[in-house]
């Protein structure tokens, strides 16, 4: 191994310059021109962004422990997107509430932080990799849901969240140990050929499945999700429902697909009853939230259920739809929590009946709060109804006819409870609107490439294509 | 390997202390107890790790490593924790559990 082969680390590389970077600038801005370090971060990560759009090799390093292949870049880069648009919308706000209390250099690096966690979890290649990938994305979180420390409620959503992810992490060690035992290695290829369906090894299994599901909220793991998204700044909010959700789901289909693919027949009949358990109490929870930002809570619970549907086919086809939606879900839910982050800074306002006669005052914000909603309930002309229709495909051909069907009742529920706020916005006409007001150049960029990605990404087929070509080598 | 003392009891202790932090999670009233509950859960399976290791797998040190590894990231784990709780402490002097929810359902 030569040094060159450290380049394979390129985004994980560029993401720690970056973090040390944005440590530097810290010391060296003056006091009265702190606000400048948001521009700072925002452009770093931008070309972060761009850089990572080049090619890299498909490899391992470090004995096996870290590998990348072109669907893990590509999906690195979707997560990159992802944190461009919520640094984007989330600007105003760290200006506003954050610099001024000299916080804000260490809300980008612990941010950054987080990601870098994602990277290393979702490329890694032995168990040690991953248990410290998944606990160097969950701490810094932890610590960004208390960020807001004067605010009670911010503290309690940091304590409830930082104790269930101990929970959830020594839950699935546990799991991760008994594996141990019975392969006799913590390589996934090494332990890809020597699993068989013992009773160890299927407890180690459901241990460690469980530590999973905690960070994608499943149902039975789910209990803090609401609360750590309502006491938690809506950036971080955000952040934790489509950033970290989604790199959860994707390490674990990778894990599924790969070193479990043996177990299939136990894992699927796991996955069949939890997904049918996450979309009905996400969904029937949801009915009755009035906060938004529990509201969306509810909604993307619902969300990872229809995840599940694309996992359990176990295919390429599965994959391929497990990854096309969770890059709509992103653009969809930023776009959501946008709107609601745009308001709440402004008003502070975070009611459902305060969106009464939004679209007379705001016009425009009510149109993409509109666009984000019919996607996540899956209305035809936008790219949420592309993404679930994809993973119905990929469950039904697989014959789970019953669980499609069940999916297809969860999604008329679901939009009973997404046409209540348009209809708040769109046809109340509330006692007191809240007033017009004009969004600044971020946080108009981000909602822009929101809508852009949700109309663009249902009708363009070539990345459908593009990424079923990348997931052929989880077949 | 300890004289006269198989891998079996050595697992039905960390097993034991695996269940008490469940149980201890579950049932505890108290922030500070609630994390002693999870730091016995880490330590289960860091002995898990080490016991593997030393008894079936002997000639690489994969289980040994993991769990320097587990320590270190239970300690960082903690700190935040404390961290946290001192933090809501200044502001409503508990840290009884029903004193500090006001978000429910």
């Amino acid at each position: 191994m030569d040094f060159s082969s450290f380049l394979l680390m390129r985004q994980e590389i560029i993401l720690l310059a970056i973090i040390i970077l944005l440590l530097i600038a810290e010391i060296f801005i003056p006091k009265n021109k702190k606000s400048s370090i948001v521009h700072f971060a925002i452009f770093l990560f931008g070309i972060h962004t761009i850089v990572g759009f080049l090619s890299i090799n498909e490899c391992s390093i470090f004995g096996g422990s870290f590998q990348t292949n072109n669907l893990i870049h590509f999906f690195k880069n979707v997560l990159n997107i992802g944190v461009l648009i919520l640094l984007l919308q989330s600007a105003d706000w760290i200006q506003e509430k954050i610099v001024a209390q000299d916080k804000g250099t260490e809300f980008f690096i612990l941010l950054f932080s987080s990601l870098l966690g994602m990277y290393f979890m979702i490329s890694s290649g032995d168990f040690l990799m991953f248990y410290i990938g998944l606990e160097l994305s969950t701490l810094p979180v932890a610590a960004l849901a208390a960020y807001e420390t004067s605010k009670r409620i911010s503290s309690e959503s940091g304590i409830k969240l930082i104790l269930s992810a101990g929970l959830a992490s020594g839950i699935s060690l546990f799991g991760i140990s008994l594996l141990y035992a019975t392969s006799g290695s913590i390589f996934f290829h090494d332990i890809i050929g020597t699993i068989s369906a013992s009773n160890l090894t299927i407890l180690g299994f459901i241990l460690f499945f469980a530590g999973l599901s905690f960070k994608i909220s499943l149902v039975p793991f789910h209990f803090w999700t609401a609360d750590v998204y309502e006491g938690a700044p809506i950036s971080v909010a955000s952040y934790l429902s489509v950033i970290s959700k989604g790199a959860a789901a994707f390490i674990l289909m990778i894990l599924l697909f790969t070193i479990f693919k043996s177990l299939m027949h136990i894992w699927e009949n796991m996955i069949y009853v939890i997904s049918i358990a996450t979309m009905f109490i996400g969904n029937l929870f949801a009915l009755r939230q009035q906060n938004m930002k529990r509201f969306l809570a509810f909604s993307s619970i619902a969300q990872a259920g229809f995840i599940l549907l694309g996992l359990i086919s176990g295919t390429q086809l599965g994959t391929t739809t497990v990854v096309y939606f969770i890059m709509i879900y992103i653009f969809s839910n930023l776009a959501a929590f946008g709107v609601v982050q745009a308001i709440s800074s402004k008003t502070g306002k975070e009611n459902m009946t305060d969106y009464e006669g939004l679209y007379r005052t705001n016009p425009k914000l009510s149109l993409v709060m509109l666009l984000a909603l019919f996607s996540l309930a899956g209305i035809p002309p936008v790219a949420g109804f592309f993404g679930k229709f994809f993973l119905f495909t990929a469950a039904a051909s697989e014959g789970f006819y019953l669980l499609v069907f069940l999916a297809v009742v969860n999604v008329t529920i679901s939009l009973y409870y997404y046409l209540l706020v348009v209809r708040a916005m769109f046809l109340r006409k509330g006692e007191n609107p809240i007033p017009f007001f004009k969004n600044k150049i971020y946080m108009r960029l981000g909602l822009i490439i929101t809508v852009i990605g949700i109309i663009v990404l249902g009708l363009y087929s070539p990345l459908y294509e593009y990424i079923y070509e990348l997931s052929s080598i989880y077949n | 390997m300890i004289a006269g003392i198989s891998i079996y009891e050595i697992l039905t202790v960390t097993s034991f202390l695996f269940f008490i932090g469940v149980y201890g999670f579950i049932t505890r009233k108290n922030l500070i107890s609630i994390l002693m509950s999870v730091e016995l859960i880490l330590n289960a399976s860091v002995i898990n790790f080490v016991i593997i290791n030393k008894y079936l797998y002997p000639d690489v040190l994969q289980g040994v490593f993991f769990s320097i590894f587990i320590i270190a990231v239970a300690a960082a784990e903690t700190a935040l924790a404390i961290s946290i709780i001192i933090n809501l402490y200044r502001q409503i002097s508990s840290v009884e559990v029903k004193d500090t929810e006001i978000m429910k359902y």
